[in-house]
Parts: C-alpha cells; sequence; structure tokens
C-alpha cells in the first residue's frame, strides 16, 4: 500500500472496517494452493512408511493455514480471532490424544477377544 | 430536524450515523468486529463438530489400517483431486467476491458469488457420481435396509450386514491380494470395508451437507447483492459467509488426502 494511493484508485484500498486484500495476493495463495494439492496427491504414489499420514497431514495443515491467514483475513484480522480459532484446534487436539491413548491402550484386549471368537 | 445524539450513539467516520447500524452498538466498526467474532466463534464449534467423525477416523485408522488400505481403492483419486480444485477455486471467488463487496463493485461481485455457487454445484455434481457409483455396487452401509424403507413393501426386513458386489469387490482389490482369498476369508474382509465406508459417508455426508448449506447462504448473499445491499460500509453478510465458506474447504483440504491418497 503506498501513501500516494488515491481514493479513485480502489485497488489498495481500506474500508473504514477491514483491509482489503489485494487481488495478487489472493492469487499467489490460490497457485500455492494448487501446487500443494499438486504435490500431496504426487507423493501419494510414493510409499514413506509410517510417514505417508504425517506428510499427508502436514501438506494439509499448510493448505489450511494459508486459507485461514490470507483467504479468511486472519493475518490482518485482531489476533482474538485466530486465538478463537486456535482454542478449537487445540480441544480437537486434546480429544484426539486421550481418544487414542484409551483406544491403544485396550487394543491388545480387543484383538484377544476377537480371536477368541 | 435536528435531532440530539444520545449519550454513547456515537457518529461513524462520516460524522453521521449509518443506517446498518443497530441501537445497541456504538460504531459500525464495533458492530462488525461483534459479528465477525462471533463467526468465528461459530467456526470453532464447526472445527469440534467434525472432530468428533475425525476422531473415529484416527481410531479406527490406528487399530485397523488394513481396511483403510483396502477400503482407498473404491474411491476414485482424479475425482476427488478435481472435486479439490473446484473448492480451493470457489474459496477464491468467494474471498475475490468480499472484497469486490468491500470495494462496492456490484457488477463484480454478483459475477464472483455466482461462479461461487456454480463451483459448490459442480461439487455436488461430482459426489453424486461417486455416490451413485458406490450405491450401484452395494457399497453404502446399511443399504439394503434404506432401499427397503424407500420401497415401502410390507417384505421382512432385509439382513444388516455389510455386503458388497463380490466380482467388484475382488476386481478393485487384486492389488492387496484379494483373487487368492478363500471364501470365508474374503467375507471377512469385504465385511470390514463395511467401517472404512461407514466412515467416509458419514464424513463426506457431513461435509456435503455444509455445503448445500453454503450454497443456500451464497444465493442469500447473491439475492443482496443484486439488489445492492452491500458496499464499504457493510458488507458484514457477505464477509461472514466467505468465512464459512472458506472453512468447508478447510474442511475437505484434510478430507481429501485422509480418505483418498491413503497409501
Amino acid at each position: 500500500m503506498t501513501p500516494s494511493s488515491t481514493p479513485d484508485s480502489h485497488d489498495c484500498a481500506e474500508t473504514p472496517l477491514a483491509h482489503v486484500v489485494e487481488v495478487r495476493v489472493l492469487l499467489a495463495v490460490f497457485a500455492a494452493l494448487i501446487a500443494l494439492t499438486a504435490v500431496t496427491v504426487a507423493v501419494s504414489y510414493f510409499d514413506f512408511g509410517p510417514f505417508n499420514l504425517i506428510v499427508a497431514v502436514s501438506v494439509a495443515t499448510i493448505k489450511a493455514a494459508l486459507v485461514a491467514l490470507w483467504f479468511m483475513h486472519l493475518r490482518y484480522d485482531s489476533g482474538l480471532h485466530a486465538v478463537v480459532f486456535l482454542i478449537g484446534v487445540a480441544f480437537l487436539g486434546l480429544f484426539l490424544v486421550i481418544a487414542m491413548l484409551d483406544s491403544i491402550q485396550y487394543n491388545p484386549n480387543v484383538q484377544t477377544w476377537e480371536q477368541r471368537k | 430536524m435536528t435531532e440530539p445524539h444520545p449519550p454513547g450513539a456515537h457518529s461513524n467516520d462520516d460524522g453521521h450515523r449509518s443506517a446498518h447500524v443497530a441501537h445497541h452498538f456504538d460504531s459500525p466498526k464495533q458492530q462488525y468486529d461483534a459479528a465477525k467474532l462471533g463467526m468465528w466463534i461459530f467456526l470453532m464449534t464447526e472445527v469440534l463438530f467434525f472432530g468428533g467423525l475425525f476422531c473415529a477416523y484416527a481410531v479406527f485408522r490406528a487399530n485397523h489400517p488394513e481396511i483403510f488400505v483396502d477400503g482407498h481403492h473404491f474411491l476414485d483419486k482424479p475425482l476427488g483431486a478435481a472435486n479439490t480444485v473446484v473448492l480451493i477455486f470457489s474459496s477464491l471467488t468467494i474471498a475475490l467476491a468480499v472484497r469486490a463487496a468491500q470495494l462496492g463493485r456490484r457488477r463484480e461481485l454478483v459475477g464472483l458469488l455466482g461462479i461461487t455457487l456454480l463451483c459448490g454445484l459442480a461439487f455436488l455434481g461430482v459426489k453424486a457420481v461417486e455416490y451413485k457409483h458406490k450405491w450401484d455396487h452395494q457399497m453404502v452401509p446399511g443399504q439394503a435396509r434404506i432401499a427397503h424403507w424407500f420401497s415401502r413393501e410390507t417384505a421382512p426386513e432385509p439382513r444388516k450386514e455389510f455386503r458388497p458386489d463380490e466380482t467388484y469387490v475382488r476386481e478393485h482389490l487384486a492389488a492387496e491380494g484379494f483373487e487368492k482369498l478363500s471364501q470365508a476369508e474374503y467375507a471377512k474382509r469385504a465385511e470390514h470395508l463395511g467401517t472404512f465406508m461407514g466412515v467416509y459417508f458419514s464424513l463426506t455426508a457431513l461435509h456435503a451437507l455444509h455445503v448445500i448449506a453454503g450454497l443456500g447462504v451464497i444465493s442469500w448473499i447473491l439475492v443482496g447483492a443484486i439488489r445492492g445491499r452491500f458496499g464499504s460500509r457493510y458488507f458484514t453478510p457477505v464477509d461472514l459467509v466467505g468465512l464459512y465458506w472458506h472453512l468447508v474447504d478447510m474442511i475437505w483440504i484434510f478430507l481429501f488426502p485422509l480418505l483418498y491418497l491413503i497409501h
């Protein structure tokens, strides 16, 4: 944004309410998202053993971060919105971890029961 | 006629009270911020809403990875990838639509919302093709009972088990050694596919419901845009619907690799 921008040149405008994201930024984010989709499809043809899931989820997380930061304006917003959203994500993480701990703990019992069936 | 401002009713930047500001807000800025914070809290609950199903996915996959390896052969990677691109593109168009609303460009806003709507419909169309394909090969959990319910026949309730089309399953799972399986071994593994299909259908159907709801609210702001309701002073509905649509896109970004791209 340049200080010389006139009210007529709307391309780098600020409304009184919120930041207006420039078109080239949105297009760059879109290009990155498509490129990362290509990456995630391409890597699915290779076997990284136990890292398959980690690679897939990492690429998806980067894509989600791009969407949240630029498309959803989090980068320009009050930090409160990011905090609210991340609290949700943190509780989801807590939920997943505790559920998995329980599930892994009892899996041997389930296996034994299934074999006896 | 001059009316004294009641205490607390501040004027906005332009020196007069905007018609869009409800009486319990001090300024357009405060009203906009409150609406946006509310939307983010709603989006947080949406993350947790989908979280339950993601948790089911995690538990089933951790305990029975082989079911997921078998199951993913029945999902069409190119169709899933195409839908991902369509949804990401629609996210771009609605982000541009929010921009157009902020700048008061009505024609541009209407056009971009129209494109977003078409992308959402295309996504659902591809999803319908995929679902139809599963239905045709008895790959939908509880299918016999669903069909029975819709046929309104008085025949006894059909079986509950998941029993997909055998030739179709053996053909698709040749790579996983299904050709050599005995009848008993086959029956067991084919039945377990129902777990994968259950996870697949509940996650994608809940997502599809969100896409349908998204199309509803996009249509609503499209009508508003055609009537010229939005401009640089008032674009809150466009902004909030945009946030919702991006969240729907974000969830699909996770669903696509987790369901279609399993190795």
